[in-house]
């Protein structure tokens, strides 16, 4: 017997019909793009069957712009957040866990401010600290303010809390350090945490696109979303099949990634999200 | 902590571990927000004239601010258009891949796709969707034989449009966590109220969605903060036109700091952003504490 919760006979079958429906329309304009791109640009809006498929809307984007360079600094950009990330949230996290320092209460709640008030806000002043640091216009500039996560904290924190205090005991008894303890006891245990915000935030900071456009004003420095604006506005004139082979350039890795590794993407997101 | 030193330990080890989160903590977020709240009390510097302190000047700029005013009520527009409807549809997808629905992996699947494209590929993708004269959307509009429409281009259409776009690319993202709580209910539920003999609705109604209020508080979090927080669309779509109708705050900030300079402007208009996401995160904390039921 199915529990209250399934649907019956005609209600389930305009259930079904409503969710593929839905699903339908929120395929609709990916499956648009792929068509765009993967075809010659009169066919761009005539959907024949017939229409002959083609790579070279994605050749002219690769050679009308520095997409080579932009997706290196995106890679650099997204790897040097999610180290600086990991170390600077994994100790803040242990010493909020396991250390009932002085003014921990106060420390942590300033730390959550940041849930509420992210950099994405503020970037008029972060703007005017990194003109007076020299270093507008270069990746670390992009990563700095993302870099001490308060998410990230929260996250291995509750993670932290779980670990049974026996084992820290166990392994302070055989002569291991507080750094040693966290290494050997508390990093292994949080695994599938650091994978699940790792996802989270490789996606965010590959798609983010406001402050890198900021921030940034040269090919040496720009990632992908800021490059993909600054070619698809530019004034080559409007061909929309080499727009959207870039567009879908910048997104592939990550789309081809999601695509493989649907469940751990999903799992990391729902992870992320239960605090 | 039994190690020797005792308790002097435990303080000195505890903020050395915090410190450089700590030190970049304070730097970008604390810090930042003070100097904003100090800098909107002075002038803009110029080429041949310092910041001069002009107390409450630049509010009162704002207060006469035609564009300001219309941006602070797109926002609201485009809060009440995104959050209630991205809420509802994730409840519903979540509703639907939960249950035994023919194809749930595709759906969900289809769903989930827009939250992991960057939202500057998504408003690409929908700008050449909503493209006057050849657009998908003018394709279809043209096929019922209605009159071609400048749909980003016109005063009344271009916010709702970047609406849809929003709640596109937010419902399978919220979703998610719906569909996280629902498996984690008890089957025991639903074998109970079948025995019980409650009606589907009835038992959305008295169990399902109470279960899912922390779910749902979580969520509308979150879409409150997105809604004042992501303008990468309008800086693709329409740059906040046509005559402002679609601007919202944080874009008339990057407007006001970053084009014409403004930076103490800006800064006066930062704070009014930071009061209303002070103002939203206690209102939903007093609102939702009596309401919301814990598991």
């Amino acid at each position: 017997m199915s529990g209250p919760a399934e649907p019956r006979g005609v209600t389930r079958a305009l259930e079904t019909l409503g969710a593929w429906l839905l699903g339908l329309l929120w395929a609709l304009p990916l499956a648009y793009a792929i068509w765009t791109a993967f075809h010659p640009s009169e066919f761009s809006t005539r959907f024949v069957l017939t229409a002959p498929l083609t790579l070279e809307n994605f050749v002219k984007a690769w050679q009308a712009a520095p997409f080579a360079r932009y997706f290196v600094n995106t890679t650099l950009l997204v790897a040097t957040i999610l180290a600086a990330q990991l170390v600077l949230c994994t100790l803040a996290a242990y010493a909020f866990a396991r250390f009932a320092f002085f003014g921990r209460e106060v420390a942590f709640l300033l730390v959550l401010v940041q849930l509420m008030i992210m950099p994405d806000v503020l970037i008029v002043e972060n703007y005017r600290t990194m003109s007076r640091l020299g270093i507008l216009d270069t990746i670390g500039a992009i990563g700095l303010p993302y870099m001490a996560s308060a998410f990230g904290i929260f996250l291995l924190r509750q993670t932290f809390k779980t670990v049974p205090k026996e084992l820290d005991e166990a392994a302070r008894v055989e002569g291991a350090g507080a750094l040693q303890t966290l290494w050997k006891v508390y990093v292994p245990l949080a695994k599938p945490v650091y994978i699940a915000y790792a996802l989270v935030s490789v996606s965010y900071h590959w798609n983010n696109f406001l402050w890198p456009l900021i921030v940034t004003n040269s090919v040496q420095s720009r990632p992908l979303t800021v490059g993909l604006q600054v070619f698809s506005s530019g004034d080559q004139g409007v061909d929309w099949s080499i727009i959207t082979a870039a567009t879908l350039m910048t997104s592939g890795p990550l789309l081809i990634a999601f695509l493989l590794f649907q469940r751990q993407f999903v799992q990391s997101f729902m992870r992320a999200g239960i605090r | 902590m039994k190690t020797s030193g005792g308790r002097l330990s435990v303080h000195i080890h505890g903020w050395l571990l915090l410190l450089p989160a700590a030190v970049l903590l304070v730097t970008f977020t604390h810090y930042p927000t003070v100097a904003t709240l100090y800098d909107s009390f002075f002038s803009t510097a110029r080429p041949n004239r310092p910041p001069l302190f002009v107390g409450l000047e630049n509010y009162a700029t704002m207060a006469q601010d035609p564009v300001f005013w219309q941006a602070l009520r797109n926002n609201i527009w485009f809060a009440v258009g995104t959050i209630p409807a991205s809420i509802v549809l994730a409840l519903v997808m979540a509703l639907w891949v939960n249950s035994k629905i023919a194809g749930r992996g595709l759906l969900r699947l289809s769903y989930f796709t827009p939250t992991v494209l960057p939202m500057i590929a998504v408003a690409n993708i929908w700008l050449f969707f909503y493209t006057p004269g050849y657009g998908l959307l003018e394709q279809i509009t043209s096929l019922f034989g209605l009159p071609s429409h400048n749909w980003l281009g016109s005063r009344d259409t271009a916010l709702a449009c970047l609406i849809v776009v929003t709640v596109w690319k937010e419902a399978g993202f919220f979703m998610i966590f719906n569909l996280a709580a629902l498996q984690q209910m008890s089957p025991a539920l639903g074998e109970a109220a079948a025995l019980e003999g409650a009606g589907r609705w009835y038992f959305f109604r008295r169990v399902t969605f109470p279960l899912l209020m922390p779910t749902t508080l979580f969520i509308l979090i979150n879409a409150v903060i997105n809604s004042f927080r992501l303008v990468d669309h309008i800086v693709v779509m329409t740059k906040g036109g046509p005559d402002n109708t679609t601007a919202l705050l944080l874009y008339y900030i990057y407007d006001v700091g970053f084009k014409f300079w403004d930076s103490t402007y800006a800064a006066a208009l930062t704070m009014v952003l930071l009061l209303l996401l002070a103002l939203m995160a206690m209102g939903q904390f007093v609102f939702f504490d009596r309401r919301v039921h814990y598991q």
